[in-house]
This record gives C-alpha cells, structure tokens and sequence, in this order.
C-alpha cells in the first residue's frame, strides 16, 4: 500500500484463545502505584 | 471503532477492536475520516461516489479510488473497523486466586511529601506503625493458600517507607523463599523506597533479592524538594540522587524506576522528566498527582491543554534521543503493539480486589495499596480463617471495561484495560465511573506513544 503503513498485525482477538492464563505482573506492581497501565507489562504466557 | 489523530507531522489511525495502528498520509487520512465519520462502507459504491464528491478540488478521483481499494482491503483483512465481539466472562476474575500482595511493611516515614496519598505514612490512621515480621510471614502463608495454580506470586514492599523496617523485610523474604521451594511457587519482589536510608548493606540485598526497584524523585532538584522533604523542612534530592544513580547502575540500568509526581507546581513536568534522562536514568516515570481538585497543587481540567502539549513535548524529545541513540524509557509510553498482554488482561484492568489485595501492618486486608486505612473498604484479615467479603469481592471482581460506560465508547480501553479504580471510588465515589481528568491524561499518552511508534518505525 503506498499511502497507508501498517505497524502491526490483528493480534488482539487472538489473543483471546491462550490468554488469560494470569501469570503476568499486576499493572500497579510495576511502578506506577496511582494509575492502570496495563499495555506496557509483558505477557509471560510461552503458549501465546 | 476507529479513533484517528494527527500528532507533528503524522497522521495516524488506530482500529481499536484488533488493535492495529496505521500511518497514513494526508489524502488517506481525510479519506478515512470521512468514511468513518459518514458510516460509508468502502466496499460500497456509495463511498466512492460521495467521497469523489466531497474531495474533488483537492484530490483525483483516481488517487481517491486507490486509497478506497486500500482501505476496503484493510477492513476485509480485519485490520479497520474490525468488530467488538470478544465476550467477556466476569466468573473468571470473581474465582480468580490472589497473586499479588502490596505489603504495608512501614507505615511510617521519614519524608513529609505533600501529596502523599499514604497521609505520611499514617494513611489516615492516628498512628505510626510497622509490621512485624510475624505478620509479613503469615501474609506470606496466606498469598501462597490463595494463589491456587498460579506459579509467579509477586510482593511489593510498601510504604510509607519499606527501608525503615528493612529487619523485616530480610526476614520475610527469606520465609517466602523456604515457601517457594515447598509449594513451587516463585515470588518476585519488588520494594518503592524514598531512597533516604538506602545504603551498600541494603542495596546488596535488595539488588539480590528484588526483581524491580522503585524509587521516588520528582525530577529537579527545586520541583522535588518543594514536595518531598524532611520533617525538619530540608529537600531530600542531593541525598537522593547519588544513591539513586549508584543503585540504577548496580542494576545494569534496568529492572528499577525512577518514578515522580507531577503537580500543579511543575506543569512543565517535561522538564523533570528530561532531567532524570541527563542524570543519567535509564527507567522513568513520572505521573500526575491523584487527590481531589482542593489543594494548590491539584491539577484542574483548565490545565489539560497545558499538560497536553508538556505530553507532546516530552515524546518529540524521546523520540530523538532514542534515535540519537541515548533514549530512555518512560513507562507511559511503553507500548507493545505485537506481543503486549492478551484481551483478557486488557479488558479486566488492575485486578484490584481480587488478583491483587494490599496488607497494612496489622495484617488487614484492603482491595489494593490506596484503599489502606478506608473503614468501608476492609476486606478482612490474613489472620482471618475464612474467605475475605464476598460482596466486596465481587464488586472489584465483576468491574471491567464493559461494565463502565465510559471505557465502552473510549478508545484507549485495551491500552488503559479502565482506569484505576481507587480513582474512581476516591474521587467519584463510584467504582465504575472512572475519574475524567486522568482519562484525558491517559488517552493523550496513549497517543503520544503511539506516535512514537511511528516515528521510531522509520
Ligand atoms: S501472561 Fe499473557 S496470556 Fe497470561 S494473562 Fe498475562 S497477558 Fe494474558
Ligand atoms: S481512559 Fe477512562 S474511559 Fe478510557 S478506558 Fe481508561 S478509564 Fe475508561
Ligand atoms: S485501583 Fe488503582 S491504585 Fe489500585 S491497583 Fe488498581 S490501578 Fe493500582
């Protein structure tokens, strides 16, 4: 496509298959402590 | 739902159902909007025709064919106007273990922070107290008899100030270690400190021990020392500072943040932010003040525009100097497009209350860390037998991005998974309407990492 530029792929709803195992970190453990940031932890399901 | 700005020299659109984000130019841009905006479907021969009409003395019907053909692909595709059909289920987070524990180790400090939700410490309590060792190892037992399968446990030593119990905090530990090897579990602790009594002694341990490191500085030194200082009314930067360098470097500058508070006082916060880059940090972030609009340093909705471009400003600086090659991190802008958590996490937040509970010194257990001390929200006690409230419990449990109204219609819901819910509850007294202000903060960083996305895509 020469006027659109894609950065990712459609990852998101497939996520839902092998998601929700739990294991990662709870968002307000990492640093913030005052706000929900859930988009920036890591997935630590090798499954996914 | 597609939710498109332009920010510098980009022009950007993010699908928000599947998550896709895209660059366009100028033409296709104003094409996308106008499509979206008219409820046209480029597959539809209609959206072709209005479209041609709508552009015809800026652009040629060809180059507006082209970009309708695009855009139709990109919809069969699933990558726009890709449907919401993602059924959330609210048993799985009411039957959730808890796997996360803040420990109020110390509800007591040795800094006297204006802003401090902890109340200095005394989190609206009339007293002063640390816990004991006992309490922290039994809170221990109790996180791995409620953590169910769940294998990676994680424990915040929190405050107050964690560093003026540190006794304990060895002890428990070393506890939770001796758990882990009995029950198969593995505990990642972290500790927030003010930085005032770290030294050689505690940073070997913490740096042993303790997956991430938080520590609380504002940025410059006038900014920090007008908030955060000592009883007697001193500034703490110049003692923090050296020690903070020292322990990011013990760390390989990683797995630590350095983590600040922006007031009304600075609201050229950006210029804080890029000092603790020249200091030489790594791992930043700093994040709006939370409290009520009463206070001289409360930010107000008057303010936004102003915080807004600080946010631009901050991520055109960013996105340079990771391009000269000294960036940095800020955690507000970290996003993973590709590998980031799943739609599950995404959609049920915090897991404030349920996945996650805060313990003060007395072992009392509230929903999360900024609930301590609020009569109305005690869950229970880790001395308890039985389960903790149930009522309570599923409240925190069944709230989630569909159960809030605002969140459905927002574009930022699988980047923001709703909001904080103390937030809310504190501040809007309702637990599912989220608090206005931080959204609009929120949504603009979420713009503004996108945009660096982009431009660090180059
Ligand atoms: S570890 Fe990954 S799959 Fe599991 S809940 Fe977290 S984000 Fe979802
Ligand atoms: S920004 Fe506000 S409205 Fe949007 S998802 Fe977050 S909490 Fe909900
Ligand atoms: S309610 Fe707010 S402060 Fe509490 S865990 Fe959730 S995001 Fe963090």
């Amino acid at each position: 496509m020469k006027r659109i530029k894609t950065l990712n792929s459609a990852t998101l709803k497939k996520s839902a298959c092998k998601g929700g195992c739990g294991e990662c970190q709870t968002s307000c453990q990492s640093a913030c402590k005052t706000s929900c940031t859930v988009a920036n932890q890591k997935c630590e399901n090798e499954e996914r | 739902m597609i939710h498109t700005f332009e920010m510098f020299d980009k022009y950007i659109a993010l699908d928000v159902n599947s998550g896709c984000v895209h660059e366009l130019d100028k033409l296709s841009y104003d094409v996308l909007n106008f499509l979206d905006i008219k409820g046209l479907d480029p597959e539809d021969d209609e959206a072709l025709f209005k479209t041609v009409g709508e552009f015809r003395r800026e652009y040629s019907s060809e180059d507006i064919a082209e970009v309708i053909e695009d855009l139709a692909e990109l919809k069969r595709n699933d990558m726009l106007w890709a449907e919401d059909d993602f059924v959330y289920n609210d048993e799985l987070k009411k039957n959730a273990p808890v796997k996360a524990m803040c420990l109020h180790i110390s509800h007591d400090c040795n800094l006297r922070c204006k802003y401090c939700f902890a109340d200095e410490g005394k989190y609206h309590t009339d007293c002063r107290e640390l816990m004991s060792a006992e309490t922290g190892k039994r809170a221990m037992d109790y996180l791995v008899r409620n953590s169910g399968s769940r294998r990676n446990l994680e424990v915040d030593f929190f405050g107050g100030e964690p560093l003026m119990n540190f006794e304990a905090v060895k002890e428990i530990v070393s506890y939770a270690r001796e758990l882990e090897k009995k029950h198969d579990k593995v505990f990642r602790f972290t500790i927030t400190t003010n930085g005032i009594l770290l030294n050689d002694d505690k940073l070997d341990f913490i740096n042993r021990e303790m997956g991430n490191i938080v520590l609380s500085i504002d940025g410059r030194k006038e900014v920090n020392d007008r908030v955060r200082f000592r009883a007697d009314g001193t500034g703490s930067y110049d003692s923090i500072v050296p020690a903070f360098q020292k322990t990011a470097e013990s760390r390989g500058q990683d797995n630590y943040y350095v983590r600040g508070t922006f007031t009304r006082y600075n609201l050229d916060f950006s210029k804080d932010v890029l000092h603790l880059a020249d200091l030489g940090f790594k791992q930043i972030s700093v994040e709006p003040v939370v409290c009520g609009e009463e206070t001289d340093y409360s930010l107000r909705e008057q303010d936004l525009p102003r915080i807004f471009d600080e946010y631009e400003n901050l991520v055109r600086e960013y996105v340079a100097r990771k391009k000269e090659g000294r960036g940095f991190n800020f955690f507000h802008f970290m996003i993973d497009l590709d590998e980031g958590p799943c739609i599950i996490k995404r959609v049920s937040g915090c897991g404030c209350g349920c996945e996650y509970i805060a313990v003060a010194p007395n072992g009392d257990v509230y929903p999360c860390h900024q609930f301590v001390g609020s009569e109305e929200y005690k869950m229970g006690s880790i001395y308890d037998e039985g389960e903790l409230d149930r009522d309570l419990r599923n409240k925190f449990a069944a709230c989630n991005i569909y159960s809030k109204p605002d969140c459905r219609d927002c574009f930022a819901k699988f980047f923001c998974s709703g909001g904080c819910v103390a937030n809310a509850c504190l501040i809007n007294g309702s637990i599912n309407k989220p608090h206005k202000l931080s959204c609009e903060m929120m949504r603009k960083r979420v713009e503004c990492s996108l945009y660096a996305k982009a431009a660090l895509a180059e």
